[in-house]
């Protein structure tokens, strides 16, 4: 027995969020009294590989097969099916992302397994297999028993912190079976923006909405991420005025994110953009209106015009190096 | 073509939630319930398609005989005929199962629906009922386009997006901006009123997970309120107070 973790990378790095899934692997392997065994499919450096081995991992297998290059859903669940039942895994781990959705309902349906997205805590082993979902957007939590004997867990970003220690894995090469019934999704094109702080993945989001006025005035957005080493964001009218890239707006038909510190630079906080922040550690919003309803949802508030708030804060941001 | 739209019956994204019943149960007191806002997005779609290529557009919804408001909405919009599953949407696993069951001797082209419910946000019924037929299936789904046969479709990834190809029959998650939302007018509201609303009984599924109960989150404490003219002072708030920096 053992818990099997699938790890994702961007760009030929692991992500952030997988390691804090390694991480929850790990602690529940502890609670179990066995081991977790971490997949991970694609081409990563050494240093890569072994930092799972730090986050808890005592096993990796390795997989890297070149028609696994692209996250194809149906492929990788076949995949990590084939793994969880090599390593005789009853409880498989993974990060939810925008392509984890489809791959863990495949899966489960592979293995029989019961499934809950979204978990946010460690499972309560005391009778039965108790986990912690969050649902209705961040307003609510359900309880879940997983009554199956094996069981499938994505885990939300941020729910769960990634600790480096200094333990270390053994690596084994994994060359799994494929099917040419799993391939019949192609992707033609990847169009990605390059150089950036991946929203998902940020500790940091910067936003801005429509309360900067115009694209031109992006530049205080930008210039404050830059210097906290934060992602940019925005709110829904800004992409759909065309300010800003569809993929940075961030809210329930958008982009959800759950970062140490949200930053809101004149976004109203209208419910719908709330829905997609409300799981971030702590809020700070700029706002020239005492009454926007955002203030509600802030830990720190700024009221202030954010063309004589926002230059202050990049220059002290800056200093903060 | 031959569309099935999966819609899901949840409270409108303002809806202040709350539980009864020693938090077993929603409380519905002064909740309104709309089609699911994804689910909404692949509605709209769905008859873009039709009107664009011909065909049919049905819509599922598995849930109780209260959900018909919704469902009549969603004929109002410009469905032909709705299919209801009578039977509580417990969870993605039982609902997914319910829909493939229905779906399986109908052979339908397409098999839309939201990328998630915005009750329960699981994100899996797509990826169950595409496994369960036996086709393909992608989400989130921002742009899809039939061309010789094929689905295109432009799909959301972390920062970017990705174009992929489908052979059909698929299920596509759907989410913004992949059609305008419609929203129904006089005739569609009268025609609705008489278009077609089959009930079947749902099938036996067996479940392996239990709902137990439900919590509200902690309440937030008050906003801490910093001076406009000395707003660097945040930044020692945010590193010694908070200490996210
Ligand atoms: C079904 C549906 C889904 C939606 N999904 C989303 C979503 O995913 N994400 C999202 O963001 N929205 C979404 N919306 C839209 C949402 O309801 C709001 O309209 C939107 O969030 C408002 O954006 P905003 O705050 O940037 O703009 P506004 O509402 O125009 O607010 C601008 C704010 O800036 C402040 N301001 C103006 N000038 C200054 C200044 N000089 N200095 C400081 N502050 C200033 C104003 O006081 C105001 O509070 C959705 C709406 C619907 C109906």
């Amino acid at each position: 027995m053992s818990v099997l973790v699938f790890v994702e990378g961007a760009g030929g790095e692991i992500k952030k969020s997988s390691l804090e899934a390694v991480g929850y692997a790990s602690a529940l392997a502890k609670k179990i009294n066995t081991q977790a065994v971490a997949l991970v499919i694609g081409k990563y450096s050494d240093d890569q590989i072994n930092s799972l081995g730090k986050y808890g991992a005592s096993k990796v297998l390795s997989c890297k097969n070149d028609k696994l290059s692209q996250p194809l859903p149906m492929p990788y669940a076949s995949v990590i099916a084939e793994a969880a039942k090599k390593e005789n895994a009853d409880t498989i781990i993974l990060s939810r992302s925008s392509v984890v959705d489809a791959i863990a309902s495949r899966l489960a349906l592979k293995l029989g397994a019961g499934i809950v997205t979204n978990v946010v805590d460690l499972p309560d082993l005391s009778s039965g297999f108790k986990v912690k979902k969050s649902i209705y957007t961040g307003k609510a939590f359900a309880f879940y028993d997983l009554t199956s004997p094996k069981k499938v867990i994505t885990i939300s970003k941020n729910a769960f912190s990634a600790v480096e220690g200094n333990g270390s894995a053994t690596v084994e090469a994994f060359d799994p079976q494929l099917s040419d019934s799993d391939y019949k999704v192609q992707i033609k094109e990847t169009q990605k923006a390059t150089g950036d702080v991946l929203l998902t993945e940020a500790d940091i989001v910067v936003s801005g909405g429509r309360g900067l006025k115009g694209p031109e005035n992006w530049n205080l957005v930008i210039d404050l991420a830059k210097a906290l080493g934060a992602a940019t964001g925005c709110s829904k009218p800004v992409s759909d005025l065309d300010w800003r890239p569809h993929h940075e707006h961030v809210g329930q038909t958008g982009v959800k994110v759950s970062p140490n510190l949200y930053i809101a630079l004149g976004i109203s906080g209208a419910i719908q953009h709330l829905a997609g922040v409300n799981s971030s550690k702590v809020i700070v919003v700029v706002n020239k209106d005492p009454e926007a309803p955002f203030f509600k949802a802030a830990d720190y508030g700024i009221v202030g015009d954010v063309f004589e708030v926002v230059p202050k804060l990049i220059e002290a941001a800056k200093a903060l190096k | 073509m031959k569309i099935l739209v999966c819609i899901s019956n949840v409270p409108d994204t303002t809806s202040k939630i709350s539980f009864t019943d020693n938090n077993t149960k929603l409380n519905t007191s002064g909740i309104q319930f709309i089609i699911g806002p994804y689910d909404e997005y692949a509605l709209s779609r769905a008859i873009e398609l039709k009107e664009a290529a011909g065909g049919t557009v049905t819509v599922l919804n598995v849930g109780e005989a209260d959900t018909e408001p919704t469902i009549r909405k969603a004929l109002a919009i410009g469905a032909d005929d709705a299919i209801r599953i009578n039977a509580f949407p417990k969870d993605a696993f039982y609902v997914a199962s319910q829909i493939a069951a229905v779906a399986k001797s109908e052979n339908y082209d397409l098999i839309l629906m939201g990328r998630e419910s915005i009750d329960y946000n699981s994100g899996l019924v797509h990826g169950i009922v595409g496994e369960l037929l036996g086709i393909p299936s992608v989400s989130p789904v921002m742009k899809l386009d039939i061309e010789g046969g094929k689905a295109v479709m432009s799909r959301e990834i972390e920062g970017g997006k990705e174009i992929v190809e489908a052979s059909l029959p698929l299920v596509a998650g759907c989410q913004e901006p992949i059609a305008e939302w419609k929203i129904p007018n006089m005739r569609g509201i009268m025609s609705a009123r008489t278009k077609p609303l089959k009930v079947v009984e749902p099938a036996d599924i067996t479940d392996n997970i239990k709902l137990l109960n439900y919590e509200l989150p902690a309440p937030k404490g008050a906003c801490k309120m910093i001076d406009a003219s000395t707003p660097e002072k945040l930044f020692d708030l945010l590193k010694n107070e908070a200490k996210v920096l």
